[in-house]
């Protein structure tokens, strides 16, 4: 019953017209933004972050949460009409659904997605609902020993899970850990890593990186490429999916929803990995596997629906440990830190508006983006037809805004410029930039916890494997490294990462 | 195969890594090491330089076996350009407001494409900037003049 008033205090939260109104404009903007070729939602909300400054924190986290689930149903759109995947999760929709729309099954391909998407977020906020408030009181119990074991497991997960190669992952991954310790060191108050510029005694701004790395790294990555692209729109007629449609789709669906939330609730998997397992289950278990690869809709199905579930039970550990699971949560933590609020698993009890508010405008956002994107699909590929030498200044200008207004500096405009440099290089060396922004988003929490643990335990380092929880965690983060160092495991993966495999 | 460092991928990244964390660990000789116990601000950074250049090595290792290539095609226009419009518009915003700043930084951003056509440009600046003022500045209220006074006035 509990469960029950929760929600119905949740709903009174989210269903106030303003809130609504931010709802709205979060899921309308993000998609808009996110249907843009080559722009992740990661780079969306960091790009139209600005927009929630001035609203109340109840409302801009909602609004944030709308751009969030709008960026990535918007990646679907660009996946399926273009081929042409703004994130790696949107990669394996890009397989089946742009096969659909060459055939004219354009329309039942997006709309599948839609659906899909909704199912899963329907799901995601009853298991957030039920199983956020005990997750909540156990982080409670949580000292910096147990917080140090489960950042250094979620770190490890993105690093293994990441791309085709672990090395170079983890070493992104102590890359950003040592990017994150510039700035003023909280216990002794030194300036580390500052090179007397006074601005970066407060570190680097986490927005800088993201935007530097993800949106101008990118574009000119992306001025590089002489491909073009094509978007197949000439036949988008019936946008509604046949009943047959519906019925192969339902069991995907289900499971995709499944895999989802499982691996969402892991910190540091990313949406790919659920996006990845749940099509190699539905091809598996196809009656006929030859299918896939050329336009099959369980192919649409299950991937949109596992990666929106993983979408959204990534806030799960983010709202009740207070870690980001992921490079979009720490962005949304940043967020919440920029409206005064300090993360952590007492926001629950102290802040219930918002962590219920927030529960049930996830339901009220997805249900929006089926209401908004089927009639909107013809506005999304009016966007899409726009060349791209138009859009690229478009978004260098809003990049450039937003990084502008997080602290009114030039300078950071002008890091902006080196992480564009930098990310550029990256990307032509191949060096995976995800998990380094993890690593740099927990690089400062880890030293902080590392440094308590070890003063508690007298400078023990036993004390990570003695306490139980913290043990588990350790365990956890072994297996993770040698299942996926296993031959096996390593060829399949390949296969599945392997950029040559037929999209 | 022979080895060939040239455009060879992972030797690069692993230069990269091993750059990065040797200066690391030689900017953080100057602060106090501290102990396990007690861990002074340069404990951290060494340890996770140190690290830095141990995978440096691995990846180097890799590029010597695989002598994977770099991708071709890349714009060095592009390059210098995008970062280059990115500091005008900082410093811009900081000396002449915001309008000179868009009016700066959406041709400049374009002259990184492969095409530039002047008509088609000057319309996407002119209705960006509008846009914008209205969005940003009307509309969501962020203090930023439009115009500031000439230089040094």
């Amino acid at each position: 019953m509990e469960l029950f008033n929760n929600l119905v205090f949740g709903f009174t939260v989210a269903l106030t017209l303003q809130n609504l109104w931010y709802c709205f404009i979060g899921v309308f903007l993000g998609t808009l933004i996110g249907v843009l070729p080559g722009i992740g939602p990661l780079a969306t909300i960091a790009m139209l972050l600005p927009i929630t400054f001035n609203v109340p924190p109840v409302a801009a986290l909602i609004m944030l949460a709308g751009i969030y689930y709008g960026a990535q149903y918007g990646g679907s759109t660009t996946a399926i009409l273009v081929n042409l995947p703004g994130e790696t999760a949107a990669v394996v929709t890009c397989i089946d659904g742009y096969q659909m729309a060459r055939q004219g099954r354009a329309g039942p391909a997006l709309a599948i997605a839609a659906i899909g998407s909704f199912f899963a977020g329907t799901v995601c906020t009853l298991i957030i609902a039920l199983f956020g408030p005990p997750l909540a009181e156990v982080a409670l119990k949580f000292g910096a020993p147990e917080y140090f074991s489960l950042m250094l497991m979620g770190l490890v997960a993105a690093a293994v899970l990441a791309g085709d190669n672990i090395t170079k992952a983890l070493a992104m991954v102590v890359m950003g850990l040592l990017l994150g310790i510039v700035g003023t060191d909280v216990n002794s108050g030194m300036a580390r890593y500052s090179f007397g510029v006074p601005e970066l005694t407060d570190g680097i701004g986490f927005i800088v990186i993201a935007v530097g790395v993800f949106a101008v790294g990118e574009i000119i990555a992306n001025l590089g490429d002489p491909e073009e692209r094509k978007v197949f729109t000439n036949k988008l007629s019936g946008l509604m999916p046949t009943m047959h449609d519906l019925k192969v789709s339902m069991g995907p669906i289900a499971r995709g929803t499944g895999i989802g939330a499982f691996l969402g609730v892991l910190p540091g998997t990313g949406p790919a990995i659920a996006s990845f397992s749940s099509y190699m289950l539905e091809k598996k278990l196809a009656k006929d596997p030859s299918r896939f690869g050329k336009g099959a809709i369980e192919g649409v199905a299950g991937p949109e629906s596992a990666n929106n579930a993983d979408a959204q039970c990534k806030f799960i550990p983010t709202l009740t440990l207070g870690i980001p699971a992921s490079a979009v949560m720490a962005l949304m933590l940043g967020a919440l830190t920029i409206q005064g609020i300090a993360p952590g698993p007492q926001v629950m009890t102290q802040k219930p508006d918002l962590f219920w508010g927030l529960v049930a405008s996830m339901w009220i956002g997805n249900a929006m983006l089926v209401i908004l994107n089927l009639p909107l699909v013809g506005l999304w590929v009016m966007l899409l037809k726009v060349p791209y030498r138009l859009l690229f200044p478009a978004i260098m200008a809003f990049s450039c805004i937003g990084i502008y207004s997080v602290n009114n500096s030039p300078f950071e405009l002008y890091l902006t410029a080196i992480f564009g440099i930098i990310g550029f290089i990256w990307m032509k060396l191949e060096m995976p930039p995800a998990p380094m922004l993890l690593g740099f988003v927990l690089g400062p929490l880890m030293e902080e916890n590392l440094r308590r643990a070890l003063l508690i335990s007298r400078g023990d380092p036993t004390v990570f494997f003695t306490r139980p929880i913290s043990l588990g965690f350790m365990i956890a983060t072994a297996l993770i490294v040698v299942v996926m160092v296993l031959p096996a495991v390593k060829a399949r993966r390949a296969a599945i990462t392997d950029p040559a495999a037929p999209r | 195969m022979k080895f060939d460092w040239r455009y060879n991928r992972d030797f690069f990244a692993g230069l990269f890594y091993i750059v990065l964390g040797a200066v690391g660990m030689w900017i953080a000789r100057d602060y106090p090491f501290g102990s396990a116990l007690r861990m002074g601000p340069g404990y951290f950074p060494t340890v996770l330089g140190g690290m830095m250049v141990a995978f440096g090595v691995a990846v180097m290792m890799m590029g010597v076996k695989n002598n994977e290539k770099i991708k071709p095609h890349w714009s060095f226009r592009a390059l210098i350009v995008l970062p280059l419009a990115t500091v005008v518009f900082g410093y811009l915003m900081e000396e002449a407001g915001f309008i000179p700043a868009m009016l700066a930084l959406i041709p400049l951003s374009a002259l990184a494409g492969r095409e530039f056509k002047v008509v088609e440009v000057s319309l996407l600046t002119i209705g960006l900037t509008v846009l914008s003022v209205f969005m940003f500045i009307k509309g969501l209220g962020l203090p930023y003049p439009l115009i500031k006074g000439l230089w040094g006035y």
